[in-house]
Formats: structure tokens, sequence, C-alpha cells
């Protein structure tokens, strides 16, 4: 009988725990409908003035409450591309390092440094990038592009130091830890006979990593990029720093700009009409679906990475 | 027959780790020479001596002499991506290059400067011809190797290493993935690529050793406590320690 008597506290005990489980794991999904909704409810005044325009609309005016998100898409779009664009061969360039030629001793070191790069704040980035990084580039860097890259128009603005491509640059430093540890880690998943396959019909390094290891690793690699893509497109304090914080859409990259977190950080204390609230609610929804949907896109091409090669 | 390898006090050395000792051996040239020998013993380490694969590892240090036609592959300076163009290598595990079956015949090819259309697709019929697999590629060339069977990835994997013309293939364990038939089809291949090519196999199976291969050499430690005939190992081994093995007293 007695054995029986613990069998059934024992069902308990599972069923507990079962359901407390379930709790912890529902409520994160719960936590992020209601964010959802929050912003929903807290921006529909917004939504209702403004309706679609609102995404297309280049107007920002606090004074009349006429307001419309499109320069602060651009500048969180634009700059986060180009951090990708500066980050990727950087990211692959240590990440292949790391994997393929690093001598034992320095792997260590690198690795570690690279995580420590990772865990600065990002008001640190700003601040070294507004009073360090900025003054160097207005003094020693876009003056030169200006005057040698200047027949692009990509390439003109004022030289300050902050603008769009400095907030690029900065966000470019950020999130190369992120793109280079996940890359790395997927290099090292390539099965080593792989590569010896490669080096067995006389590949040089150079060849197996560029025609075996990047295509076998390829969709990996792109959800690690859409992974720091996701990243910088919600950073905010060393963009706010850096970017300008101007409302205007230049396609010149020295121009200052502004982004859809560096628009929150600066004027939510400002907002004292509900329509200004009620628009920059609006904002930081737009920012969520973005990020909602590019962090969706890198799960689905992270999971589709896989080698068929039989075993 | 010829000896195509001859190997010289060969010792190895995984960082401390003596792996290899005193190795004496030779390879005939067209022949299949299989390796046997219980797990650990140092049968493929012997084997990835040969292409010198140990080199891509730090720590690993040989010593003695592999004579390759009569020259020491084990010299310093030595081009490496020559030798290995010259003694190519199928692994336990079925690697192809997630790439087109026909890229991954022409991968070899295109990196030994065959640019020639022509020429490039002419080399794969018959790669593929020779490793018996073409009647079933021959209207998919350009689908995805990985969209094969396990024994057609194998076979494929042969392809692509005698595509390059070595002069010697370097089996590892090549049937170990794959089902008896598979395994039938690759040793009728291997049977038929010894013609052209001197082939070395390591190998669990000993009956695959006694089917297919003329030499034998069984390691055991380390060291190779064997190396004859084939049909000699099999039938009337001198060492006492050969005879418990391909009896099946151990390994």
């Amino acid at each position: 009988m007695q054995v029986f008597d613990r069998h059934k506290s024992y069902k308990i005990g599972d069923a507990l725990f079962k359901g407390i489980a379930y709790f912890f794991a529902l409520s994160v999904i719960v936590l992020m409908a209601l964010i959802f909704i929050v912003l929903l409810k807290e921006s529909w005044l917004s939504i209702k003035t403004f309706g679609f325009k609102f995404l297309y609309s280049t107007a920002w005016d606090p004074v009349s409450g006429d307001f419309g998100a499109l320069p602060a898409i651009f500048g969180t779009i634009v700059s986060s591309l180009i951090a990708i664009i500066i980050a990727l061969p950087i990211s692959l360039g240590i990440a292949i390092f790391l994997t393929e030629m690093a001598p034992k001793w320095l792997k260590g070191p690198i690795g570690t440094a690279i995580e420590l790069l990772a865990s600065i704040p990002s008001i640190i980035y700003g601040m070294w990038g507004l009073f360090i990084l900025a003054p160097l580039l207005s003094e020693y860097v876009e003056p030169y592009i200006i005057d040698y890259l200047g027949f692009i128009p990509i390439f003109r603005g004022a030289p300050m130091g902050i603008g769009m491509l400095p907030a690029a640059f900065i966000l470019a430093i950020m999130i190369i830890p992120f793109i280079s540890s996940v890359a790395r880690d997927i290099f090292r998943m390539v099965p080593p006979i792989l590569k010896e396959s490669g080096y067995g019909v006389g590949a040089t390094k150079w060849e197996v990593i560029s025609k075996v290891v990047i295509p076998y690793t390829k969709s990996g690699i792109i959800g690690a990029v859409i992974l720091g893509l996701g990243r910088a497109l919600g950073e905010t304090m060393a963009v706010t720093f850096l970017i300008g914080n101007s409302h205007d859409i230049s396609i010149a990259l020295l121009d200052p700009a502004t982004s859809i977190s560096a628009t929150l950080a600066n004027e939510f204390t400002e907002a004292v009409e509900d329509i200004y609230l009620s628009s920059l609610i609006e904002l930081g929804l737009i920012l969520f679906v973005i990020t909602f949907i590019v962090l969706g896109l890198a799960k689905i091409l992270i999971n589709r990475f896989s080698y068929t090669g039989r075993r | 027959m010829n000896d195509k390898i001859t190997i010289k006090n060969l010792n190895f050395y995984y960082g401390e780790k003596h792996a290899l000792k005193n190795i004496n051996l030779p390879i005939k040239e067209k022949e299949i020479t299989a390796l046997i020998g219980p797990s650990g013993c140092g049968k493929t380490t012997f084997l990835r001596c040969l292409n010198r694969m140990h080199d891509l590892y730090p720590g690993n240090r040989y010593e003695g002499e592999i004579l390759f036609d009569g020259r020491n592959i084990l010299e310093k300076g030595l081009d490496l991506i020559k030798l290995r163009s010259k003694v190519g290598m199928v692994f336990q595990k079925p690697t192809p290059f997630p790439m087109s079956i026909y890229d991954n015949i022409t991968f070899g090819l295109k990196l030994m400067g065959v640019k020639n259309k022509g020429e490039l697709s002419s080399k794969v019929e018959k790669a593929l011809k020779d490793s018996a697999i073409w009647d079933e590629t021959k209207d998919r060339l350009h689908d995805s190797a990985l969209s094969l069977s396990g024994g057609q990835q194998q076979r494929l994997c042969i392809a692509r290493a005698i595509a390059v013309e070595p002069e010697v293939i370097l089996m590892d364990e090549p049937c170990s993935a794959l089902d008896p038939v598979a395994t039938a089809k690759i040793e009728d291949l291997m049977t038929d690529i010894k013609k052209s090519y001197t082939v070395v196999i390591v190998t669990h199976n000993m009956q695959q050793a006694a089917r297919v291969s003329e030499y034998t050499g069984f390691f055991m430690m380390g060291e190779v406590v064997e190396f004859d005939n084939t049909q000699k190992i099999f039938t009337a081994p001198t060492n006492k320690l050969t005879e418990d093995y391909i009896t099946g007293r151990f390994g």
C-alpha cells in the first residue's frame, strides 16, 4: 500500500512541476503579446490620425502635430545595412582566422577579446564615438572622402563627424562580436573530413575555405548576419550619440539623419501632447515589427542550415 | 610488381604520443594493399601519413622515410598540394561537397588548371564511368550531390578522387557507413580501378580485406605485426597475434 501512495505523490509532484514549467514558458509568449497590444493601444491615436500615411510621410513637426515615420525608418534600415556591409567581411575574417588558422595560444585571447567587446555597454560606445571617433572622422577621414569620392552622391555632406556613416561605423563595431562568434561556431560545425576531402584533391587553404567551407555554411552565415542586423536595428544609445538626429532624408551619408530608437530616446521626455506621444509609440511599434520579421527570418534560415550528406 | 611506395623506419607522433613505431612496408604498384588491425592500432594514422594529411593539425611529427617513386615525401619544403593531387583519398563517410555532381568532379580538375569545357565534360564522364556511377547520374549531373544515396555519394567521392588522375588512392574504411549492396558495388569498383591505380585500403572487415586485396598488413599498437600476401596472411600467418586476430579471438 505504501508503494502505491509513494507513486501517487510522485504523480502529483510531476503534474505540479509540469504545470509550473508550462506557466513560465507560456508567460514569454503572453508577455510578448501584451507588449504588442500595449504598443498598439497607445499608438492608436496616431494610427487613427495619420493612417498609412504615417509610414511614408516625411513630416516631423511637433508644433503643428504632424508626424511621419519615413526618415526614422530610412535611417534605421540604412544605418543597419551599412553596418552589416562593414562588419560582415571583418567578422568572417575573424571567424575564419579563429577556426582555421590561429595557433592555439592565440585562439583563447582573441576569442575572449571579442566576447568582451560584446559586453561593453552601448553608452560607452556612444561616448567613445562622440568624443574620440567623431573628431577623428571629421578631421582626418571625412574631408578626404568628400574630396576624392564626392563625385558619388552618397559620399557627400558636411564633415562633422556625426551623421549616418559615423553611426553605421560604430554599429559595425558593435555587431562584429555577434556575427563573428556565431560564424565561428558555424565554421566549427563543418566536419573535418569534408575539409580534408578538399585538401585531399589538392586544394589550398584558401580554396578549401572559399569553395567548401563557405558554401557549406552559407545559410548559417546568412542567419548570423540577420542576427547582427536585428541587433543593429534596435541599437539606441550609441546611434543616438552619433547619428545627428535630423528628421531629413538625405542620400549623402555624411549628413546627419535619425533612427527610430534615436528619435524615441531623444524626444520621449519632450512629448507632452497626446498625438506626439502616440506617434513616438507608433514608431516603437514599427521597430518591434521590423525586428520581429528580421529575427523570424534569421530563425528560418538557421534552421534550414543542414547538410544532408548521408552517414 | 614494383614498389610504388616504400616506408622505411617510419615513426609518427601526435604531440607526445608515439602513434606509429618503426613501420617498414612496401606498397606495390597497381595492387590493392589492405591494412587491418584492432581499433586504435594506427592503421588510419599510417594511411594519413601517405598524403601528409596530419600536417593540417599542429603538433604532429614524422620521423623516417616514405619513398614515393624513390623520393622521400617527408622531406621539408615538399609541395603538399602536388603530393595530394598524386595521392587521392576516400573517407569513412561520404563527403560530397555541397554543390552539383558535376561540380564535385570538376572541383579538383579546376584546381589543377583545366579550364576547357569540353575537356572538363569528358573527364567528368570518364571519372563517373570508371566509378560505376555514370548510369545513375548521367541525367542529373547538375543536381546537388547531396541528393544521392549514401552508396552513390561514396562512389561519387571515388570518382572525385580519380578524376584528377592520381597515382595512389587511399581508402579509409570506405564501406563502413554503407549497406551490403553498396559495399559490394564499391568492392567491385576497387578491383576495377586497381588496373590503373595503386590502392591502399584500411578496413575493419576481414572478409573485405581477403576478397579485394593482394597484400595485407596487420597492425597492432602502432606496429606492423605482419605483412605478406593476403592469401598467406589469411591461411598461414606466421605470427600468433595475426592468427588470433583473423580468427576472431580478439579485436
